[in-house]
Formats: C-alpha cells, structure tokens, sequence
C-alpha cells in the first residue's frame, strides 16, 4: 500500500433506483471490508418507491470504530443518472466518481468507465453491483480473493459464474487505476473482523428474544416493519407465535390479550400506527398489563416522509393515551442498545406492569455497525406472575403500587381486569374513595420506575454540554471528536421517560447546554424545561435525514463560536 | 337456579325487564351444566351494557375497550389454548366499533365464542342507532328514521366461512341455552347473534316483536350447504334462528401459530428461552 494515499476512513456512497441491487453491493462491500481488517459502518435513504426512486447506501471504511453518517463522500457509485444529480451536493472536488464520461458534469476526479455496459458484456446487467463493488475493493487496496469468498457464500451455480466474472472485471479497473486509490491501514489488532455486524432492527429482534418474547402482533409500517419480518423469520428457532392484524388497534389489543394470559407480546409500529394504539396505551395503564412497543420514527405529520427519519414521535410516545398512568419510554442509540434495551423493556414492562415503548427511527433501524462481541446474559426471563389463591385480588392495595399479577388458570383465583375504574378484586365502580386508592397506586409506581432510570452515558469535563438522546448518539460523539475542545462535556439519554434527579446532575452543573435533536421543535429540550433545564441553543434538523458527524461538527461549532 | 358460575352482585347496572338478565342466566347455566370449570374460563368483553355481563358472573374477567374484545380474547387464546374463551358484547360494540375486528376473528378462527346481545339499538349511550337498527327506526340522532341499510352479521360471517353461525332469541330460553351449548362445544370461531329486546330504548323491536319475528330453523335443515345458508342469512321478517352455518372442520388460530413456529401446546408463560440459540444464531451476523 503506497504512502501518501493512505488516511484512515474512506466514505462510498452506491446511488441508483430501487431494484438496481444496491443492497446486495452494500452486502457484499461491508462483509468484505470487515473481513478485510476494517470497521465499517452503513446507511441507507431512500424513496417511498417499490421500483425506480433514487436511493444512495453510505458505506463508511475505517481503521477505527465508525457509527455514524457523513455528508462527505470520497467515492461515489451512481448506478443511474437520477441518483447522480440526487446527490450532487455531497460531490467535492476530491470526491472520486466512477461513471461513464459525459453522463455527468462534475468538478472532481471521474473514473470514466461504463460499468454497466461491461455487465452486459458478460451477459447481464444485473451484476453491474458486484463489478462496481470489486472496483471500490480494490480502490481502497483490498485483496479481491475475500470478495470472492463472501460471493462464494452467497450465490451458486450460473449466478456464481457470473459474479466471479464480475468481480474479476471490477478488479482489473482497479489495477488499471492503480489499486489503492484510496488506500486506508486495517485495524492491526484484528478484533473488528470477529465483531458482529448488525442493524438497530436486528439489535432489537434479537434483544425482544433474549427479552423472553413469544408472540408479536404487529400491521406493518415502515420503518418498523423490518423487526417483524425478522422476528417472523426466527420464529421457528426461537418459538415465536407471529400475527399480522387488521389494523394496528388490534395489535395492540391481540399482544394485551397474549400478555393477560402469560406470554410476553410485542407490537411494532411507526408514528401513524401508535397514533392508533394511543386507546391501547391507556387500557394497558388502567388494567396495569404490561406491554411492549417498538416505535420506529418517521416524520409526519400523517404519511409525512414515509421512508425517512425523524426524532419527530418522543412527545406522541411520551402523552399518547388518555388519563394519567406511568409508562416508560426507551430510545437506544446503536444496535447494541437496541439488543439490550429492547431486552429490558420485556422485564420493566413485566415488572412494573407498564406499556414500555422502545422509541428508534428508520437511520437507527436501516444503519449496520460493528457491535463487539459481548456475554449474554444468560438468566432466563423473570415472570412475575402470581399463582393465585381462592382470595385473590389483581388489584391489592400494595405500598409500593404494585399488586402480584396473576393471569387466569394459573391458580386458585379469578383474575378480573377492568378497563373501568375498579376495586381491589377488579370489578367496576364508581366510589369516589376506590378511585383515589386504584389511582394513586397505580401512579405509585412512578417513584419505583424512577429509581430504575438509566443514568445516561457523559463523556468530558467542560461545562458546556451538549446533551442528545436515541439515534443521534454516535453522530454527536464523532462531531465532538472532530471538534476535539476541552471545554465540552457530552450526555446522552437512552431512557427518555420518566426521568430521574439522578440522571438530569450533570446538567444542573452545566453553564451552558446545546441540545441536538432530529425534529423541528426540540421535543426533548421541552421536557427538559419542565424539569426546569435551560437549553441555551438547540441544533436541530427535521428534512426527513439524520444529521452527518461532518455537517453536525460544523453546527456545533459554529454555536460555540457564537456564545463565545 | 344457582350455578358455579354465580357472583354475588350488589348492584347491577340493567334496566328491570332487560333481555341482558335472561342471556346471563342462560349463559351460566349452560357454562354450569356443560361442566366448565369457572376457574378455566374467561370472559372477554369490551364496553356497553352487554359487554357487562363478565361483572356479574364467577369467571375471569377482561373487561377491556369498546369494540376491542374480539383482538384481546385471540391473543389470550394463543397465549393459553387450554382456557375457554367467551368474548362479549353488544352489536355496537362488536359489529360497529369492533367491525374490522369482527371480519378478522371470523377469518383467523380461534376457538372462541363470539356471543353477540342483538338488541338492534345502543343502550348505555341512551338510544341512538346501532348498526342492525331497522331502516326507518326512530332516535334522537336518526331523527327522521334510519336511513342507511342495517348490517347483516350472520351473511357476513357466513360469506367469510366462519367455522359456525348461530342466531338465537333471549326470549325462548331452551333455545338460546340449547344454542349456547352448542356454540361452548364447538371448537373453532362461533359467533351466536342473540336478539334481544331493549326495554327502554327501542319500543319498536319489543320483545313481542321478536318473539313475532322469529322462527326456529326445522330439524331437517342442513347447515353445511353454504348456498342455503346464505340464502337464510338474508331472509328477515321472519328471522331463522339456530345453526344456520357450519363450515368444514378447519385448524383454528392458536393450533395454527404453534405449527408455524414450531412450538407446542404449552401456554405460553411456561416457555424459555433458548440462549444457546441465541448465541449460534447471533454468530451469524459476525
């Protein structure tokens, strides 16, 4: 590898119309740069479109761990014109395009090749993916022989024969050119090839399975849907009852039905979809069943961006339902988040007899990075359900709110559940004083929920904190490693409902706090203020993207420039 | 009579007179004589005056939301397929609120029963039209009358092939409980649409009129031709009330998802999970 074109992360960005296969290159380039030694990161956007559309993949290379976006590309792939001219703004005079000349004006450095034709050349256009793939390998001084490795796994037969062929061509570009056009230094220690590789979908199918799940109800709805086509998948190795509902009502109602019996259910939705459980939030409240829901951000109003990202829903989740009850609302930050917390949220809703929603959006849930290897744990999950006796009451008065669950069959008592106002025993009532002991037991279990609140994740010692919460995690975290000033402390919350004095000291202490959010009105900065925090600035963006590290570094940098 | 399946009850919220008392006795003698143990049984129901009834049994309870009854009793009998599982209502609240969950009970088949207190008028919001309201019936909404067709349970049910259809009076006590029975016996999805008099909101559809408007199905008549079925679903004025449907033996719901994810009978708060699984399958994505 030569000298001076080595540096330490590399952006590509793969651009063309949905059924183009730009999901099978980002399949392909990402198994093979993390095999190849390197972290990788990718992110796809695109358009609400079954065919046609632009969409772009951002794969990122790097010597180090990579978890976020940006707006830089130093190589770009546009598989179509319209994809092309859809990213033009991101194009730089560094950035390497590989098209064929005189389909696009541009001012950087064109590697003029007709990949597509080529494709035909060897009978088919469809693997003009793998010959670009080959040639972005190669670029960046990779050995091809892993590409045709990880081909070698995926395809059989003719197509194999044709991919082989594909990758060869891709691979002669990029010694035509020179190879290492881009040459980065894999990481020497070799751990990232051994770490797992997931989206925050997969992080959270897999963490509602170690969570004990075994039944999901769900109507699907996008950015959501990925975590039931995944649970369906595993649901034989795993025993998972799986159910597609009429409408998202009924999902809701289908998982409070399996819950009330035993199992533990999760539904998965997006904006538009818990608008309609909101009657669903508040049955689970008065009825104290415990349920779990994945929300997937996208922005709205209604339909909205159907296909992009949004922190837009933190208020919906937080208020959705009628009458007060406790809840609880998760936000992961990576797919190692969405694993544990989507986990936890089967315990805490278990445990405090509460809807606990795990609130991601579609960056978080379409985005792949490196998760270290780590233990699960391997305790199975705590029911904590009662055997009932002949005098059972679901609705004991209990000093710190929680009554012992029974569920029917299991026992020698009745279990009665009741969406009305209702007595010890569960029956309905309308005396005034019952109402203020059910009432007050179920918000009881607000001070028990608060203890449990997770403290969120600081990092440095300034007095200047910028604080964000769920998906943005990362972004914030590489913004403020390319921003590198001693006088900014970062924190950021995972558990977004309710919070806790613990979890809020650090910014008590702060002098100034910048706030980051991916919607339009700094939902999160809102409730803050009702905890009497002040934020000084908030850096926000709602035009259906997640913020790049680059973009946002620039942002906060400017904010710091100013209250300078 | 007393039954296992009595709750002592201090206050009842129906009017004297209400077809509602005459379901509820026959229900619990038919749960009581069917030898049902109350401690197995589960009534699901959602909000009206029908959807009270679990109130005032001796039977677990879900008293959940309007129209929601039928999503909370299937996922109940998924999650535990030994329980019987009654789901409850009024046809407000199951034919109107409920509608779309009502087609996809019919289609998805748990076993459970589908009782439906058929009283053509809404009761606890105090008289406006329900879905089988008769055209031309009178409320304080519908001032001039109804004026949109009422809606057909029983050609519904049976145009979606619903494992068994039955129609039944409040007022022919054998009947009902015979149809009752029937429905408790029959394993798959059974809706029994009971008519029923309200006696305070809907002096048109009086007890009188029922008894006048329905007839008992002969013994001779076949409901497993679906055509004649139909045929009878669509015949009013006078009602035919007994097995008007009965589709072929199919798998219902809850055997359904455990063939499909491999998972046995057991309920499902008795399962684990399998982290060795876990594990392999989590290595896969390295």
């Amino acid at each position: 590898m030569g000298g001076k074109n080595m540096r330490n992360s590399v952006s590509v960005l793969i651009g063309g119309s949905a059924g183009q296969g730009i999901a099978s290159i980002e399949t392909l380039l990402t198994k093979g740069f993390k095999r190849a030694g390197f972290y990788t990161f990718s992110t796809k956007e695109f358009m609400s479109r079954v065919r046609g559309g632009s969409n772009t993949t951002l794969i990122r290379v790097s010597k180090y761990p990579v978890n976020a976006p940006v707006f830089g590309v130093d190589i770009f792939v546009p598989l179509d014109t319209d994809s092309y001219y859809y990213a033009q703004e991101r194009i730089t005079k560094e950035t390497f395009l590989i098209a064929k000349k005189g389909d696009f004006e541009c001012d950087c450095t064109l590697y003029d090749h007709d990949v597509p034709a080529l494709a035909k050349s060897i009978g088919s256009p469809i693997v003009s993916n793998t010959i670009a793939a080959a040639l972005v390998f190669g670029l960046l001084g990779c050995d091809i022989g892993i590409l045709k490795e990880i081909v070698s796994e995926l395809y059989q037969d003719e197509m194999l024969e044709m991919n082989l062929k594909a990758l060869d061509i891709g691979a002669q570009l990029a010694e035509n050119n020179g190879n290492c056009r881009y040459c980065i230094e894999p990481n020497l220690s070799g751990a990232s090839a051994n770490d797992l590789f997931l989206s925050g979908t997969e992080g959270i199918g897999f963490g509602a399975i170690a969570g004990g799940c075994n039944f999901i109800c769900s109507y699907p709805m996008s950015p959501s849907t990925g975590v039931l086509t995944f649970l369906a998948k595993q649901s034989q190795n795993f025993a998972i009852c799986v159910e597609q509902a009429e409408d998202e009502i009924a999902a809701f109602q289908m998982g409070m039905g399996a819950w009330y019996g035993g199992g533990r259910a999760i539904t998965t939705t997006s904006g538009g979809g818990f608008a309609l459980m909101g009657e669903g939030m508040s049955l689970s409240g008065i009825t104290e069943t415990p349920m779990v829901v994945y929300l997937a951000q996208r922005p709205g109003p209604a339909t909205g961006l159907p296909t992009r990202t949004e922190q837009g829903d933190l208020e919906l989740a937080i208020y959705s339902g009628h009458g007060e009850f406790p809840r609880i609302v998760l936000a992961p930050g990576d797919p190692k988040e969405c694993f544990d917390l989507a986990r936890r949220a089967f315990e805490l809703a278990d445990l405090y007899q509460v809807p606990v929603i795990v609130l991601s959006d579609q960056y978080l849930a379409d985005s792949y990075s490196h998760v270290e290897r780590f233990d699960i744990d391997l305790k199975q999950p705590v029911h904590h359900i009662v055997k009932t006796d002949v005098d059972y009451k679901r609705y004991s008065l209990s000093n710190d709110g929680i009554s012992p669950r029974g569920i029917p069959g299991f026992g020698e008592g009745f279990v009665l559940v009741d969406s009305d106002e209702h007595t010890e025993e569960g029956l309905i009532t309308e005396s005034m004083s019952v109402r203020n002991e059910q009432n007050g037991k179920r918000l009881k279990k607000r001070e028990l929920i608060r203890n449990d609140a997770i403290v969120p994740e600081g990092d440095g010692e300034g007095d200047i904190v910028i604080v964000g919460w769920g998906s943005t995690k990362h972004i914030i975290k590489e913004a403020l490693e390319k921003i590198k000033d001693t006088d900014i402390a970062s924190i950021h919350f995972s558990w977004v409902f309710p919070l806790s004095e613990t979890q809020l000291s650090v910014l008590r202490r702060a002098k100034q706090i910048i706030s980051v959010e991916n919607n339009a009105t700094g939902q999160f900065a809102k409730m803050l203020n009702l905890h009497n925090i002040v934020i000084h600035t908030q850096i926000l963006k709602s035009d259906g993207l997640p913020f790049f590290a680059d973009e946002l570094s620039e942002k906060i940098a400017a904010v710091l420039k100013e209250i300078r | 009579m007393t039954t296992r399946f009595d709750r002592i009850v201090e206050d009842n919220a129906w009017c004297p007179g209400c077809g509602n008392f005459s379901i509820l006795a026959h229900l619990k003698e038919a749960l009581d004589e069917m030898g049902l143990d109350p401690l197995q049984s589960v009534v699901v129901s959602g909000i009206g005056q029908a959807a009270k009834t679990p109130q005032y049994m001796r039977v677990n309870m879900f008293n959940g939301l309007h129209g929601r009854a039928l999503p909370v009793a299937q996922g109940l009998k998924v999650s535990n397929p030994s329980l019987t599982v009654i789901a409850e209502g009024g046809d407000g609240d199951m034919y109107g609120e409920g509608g779309n969950h009502f087609m996809s009970a019919i289609r998805r088949n748990a076993d459970i029963i589908n009782i439906v207190h058929n009283n053509m008028v809404y009761g606890l919001t105090k008289g406006q039209a329900s879905p089988t309201s008769q055209r031309g019936f009178k409320t304080p909404v519908q001032t001039e009358g109804v004026h949109v067709e009422p809606f057909n349970p029983i050609a519904t049910a049976i145009s979606l092939d619903a494992s068994l259809v039955i129609r039944t009076f409040s007022g022919n006590k054998e009947h009902c409980k015979a149809m009752l029975k029937i429905a408790i016996e029959h394993k798959g999805y059974v809706l029994i649409d009971i008519f029923q008099p309200c006696v305070t909101f809907n002096k048109t559809n009086t007890f009188k009129w029922f008894k006048d408007n329905v007839y008992v199905l002969p013994e001779n008549y076949d409901p497993s031709d679906k055509v004649k079925a139909f045929e009878k679903a669509l015949e009013s004025h006078p009602f035919s009330i007994g097995v008007i449907y009965k589709s072929p033996p199919k798998m219902t719901l809850e055997e359904i998802l455990r063939v499909e994810s491999r998972m046995d009978e057991t309920p499902l708060y008795s399962h684990q999970v399998n982290f060795h699984a876990l594990n392999d399958e989590m290595n896969k994505y390295s």
